[in-house]
């Protein structure tokens, strides 16, 4: 379990967080969507610990992780995983040896079971032969899934996804989602993901937190965005034309 | 008071630069890459300038000696003084400040855009120590093995230069390589070029670690690692010649 609790982040004069409290659970796939600019990265990046925020804290189960000194919170980190919008791979390193990285720096496994973790990961995002390759030699949706699969490869207890589906096409996106979700259940981690992809909340989003202009605006199950009357939800999630009738059927019915 | 701001900052990465490692196995790996990348590359760039720098020298020498009360060893003993004394640590310093600076610069720069330093310090690992301290651990053991090739690589390149112009016998400059020879001053090269290597890596990973933005910024990064290597390599090179030769 992950919960923010009134967490504040400025930069500058400019406030981009403010007083978000929000509790995430395991083994569901929390979503966290917003439109370009609302918060929702600088949120994420305080979730793990890449911004302090000013006020409020951050637990990860009964641990404050925000106030945690350097070493304390390095442990913690160990149990994290993190995909990120462009797959951060290391560009040098192979596509297994990217998954493999986490297994050097913080196991003492053999490079034998390492190679095989790192396989049994590869296997888990469906890409098995594509270890050998270079990150630059690979699609953008086998990049994503080479960031899920070195995301979980220290088998971590939280999962954090920065807008796994930008750039994707719509069928790869379904397929990231899907493993996004399959992944969350099997391992039984707290899964949060940024996104601001429709389709997502719609297939995926066990528990929705809706970040509007730095605040919490709203949050639900993907079920209950139908029947929300939140007008600036409305606005961000019925955008489009096909949205919008969708909405209206729903209410009619 | 922005330098001021800079250099602390600089003196923060370099705490967590040296902090302990976090696996050494991985960092002993890491330094032999770095090893190669920054040094074993470097050896064709240095055997290139060394040898035509040599012979420059050795001609501008001899057509600058014009007195015949000039003994004609000097020029062998001019070639190989500049070479040691200044060319082969100071020259070559700023040149691979120019290759190796900005190749770290870069690196680092577009780790930090493209998230892989995020993604290094979200597994945990501390990103300053593991991508900066080979750089730094491979530059300085293998720094002094370049400014001794550049060296008799550069006195050969004399010699060379004396066997095709003919301005001087082979003999005498022979001769002048091995008059009156001190030892002191190939440690005094060795300490600078030990300095040096250490300023090459550490400033330009500062400029490539805290870049902002996008490639445009790398660049400048990149550009910007040059400029203050340079300069602090010439700095220091004036405050250790006075502390060591004075």
């Amino acid at each position: 379990m992950i919960e923010a609790i009134n967490i504040s982040k400025s930069f500058g004069n400019l406030k981009v967080l403010d007083n978000i409290s929000v509790k995430f659970d395991q083994g569901k796939t929390n979503l966290v969507i917003g439109q370009s600019g609302s918060g929702k990265t600088v949120f994420l990046k305080c979730l793990v610990g890449l911004f302090d925020p000013d006020e409020g804290s951050v637990m990860y189960d009964d641990i404050v992780f925000n106030k945690l000194p350097f070493k304390a919170k390095k442990k913690i980190r160990q149990k994290v995983g993190m995909m990120f919008q462009g797959g951060a791979l290391f560009d040098s390193a192979t596509v297994l040896e990217n998954i493999m990285y986490p297994l050097d720096m913080f196991t003492q496994l053999s490079l034998q079971e390492k190679k095989e973790r790192a396989r049994f990961c590869l296997d888990r995002v469906d890409i098995k032969d594509a270890g050998h390759l270079f990150p630059a030699e690979i699609s953008g949706g086998m990049q994503k899934r080479v960031a899920l699969a070195r995301a979980i490869a220290l088998n971590p207890d939280y999962l954090f996804c920065d807008e796994p589906n930008s750039g994707l096409d719509p069928k790869t996106a379904i397929l990231i989602d899907a493993l996004i979700k399959e992944i969350t259940e099997e391992f039984n981690m707290t899964t949060i993901v940024n996104t601001h992809d429709m389709n997502s909340v719609m297939e995926i989003g066990d528990k929705v937190v809706f970040i509007y202009q730095g605040r919490k605006s709203w949050e639900g199950s993907n079920k209950d965005i139908l029947d929300s009357s939140n007008e600036d939800l409305n606005q961000f999630v019925f955008a489009n034309n096909l949205a919008k009738q969708l909405k209206k059927m729903s209410s009619n019915t | 008071m922005n330098i001021l701001i800079q250099i602390g900052k600089y003196f923060i990465l370099l705490s967590k630069v040296f902090a302990k490692p976090e696996k050494q196995s991985v960092y002993y790996k890491q330094i032999v890459k770095e090893v190669h990348s920054l040094g074993l590359n470097s050896i064709g760039i240095v055997v290139i300038i060394s040898a035509f720098m040599g012979a420059v020298i050795t001609l501008q020498t001899a057509y600058n000696m014009e007195n015949p009360m000039l003994p004609l060893y000097l020029i062998g003993l001019g070639c190989r003084d500049s070479m040691i004394l200044e060319f082969s640590s100071t020259m070559i310093a700023l040149i691979l400040a120019g290759k190796v600076g900005s190749s770290i610069a870069s690196e680092l720069g577009t780790m930090r855009v493209t998230e892989q330093i995020d993604a290094l310090e979200i597994m945990g690992v501390n990103s300053a120590s593991y991508l900066i301290l080979p750089k730094i651990i491979a530059a300085v053991f293998f720094n002094p093995i370049l400014t001794i090739i550049s060296i008799i690589v550069g006195v050969f390149g004399g010699w060379i230069a004396v066997l095709a112009t003919g301005v001087v016998s082979s003999e005498y400059f022979i001769i002048g390589i091995q008059y009156a020879f001190i030892p002191f001053y190939v440690t005094y090269a060795m300490v600078k070029t030990v300095f040096f290597a250490f300023i090459i890596t550490s400033v330009s990973s500062f400029h490539g670690y805290f870049v902002k933005g996008g490639s445009i910024e790398v660049g400048r990064a990149s550009t910007k690692a040059v400029v203050y290597s340079s300069i602090v390599i010439l700095l220091f090179n004036v405050i250790l010649t006075q502390l060591l030769l004075s």
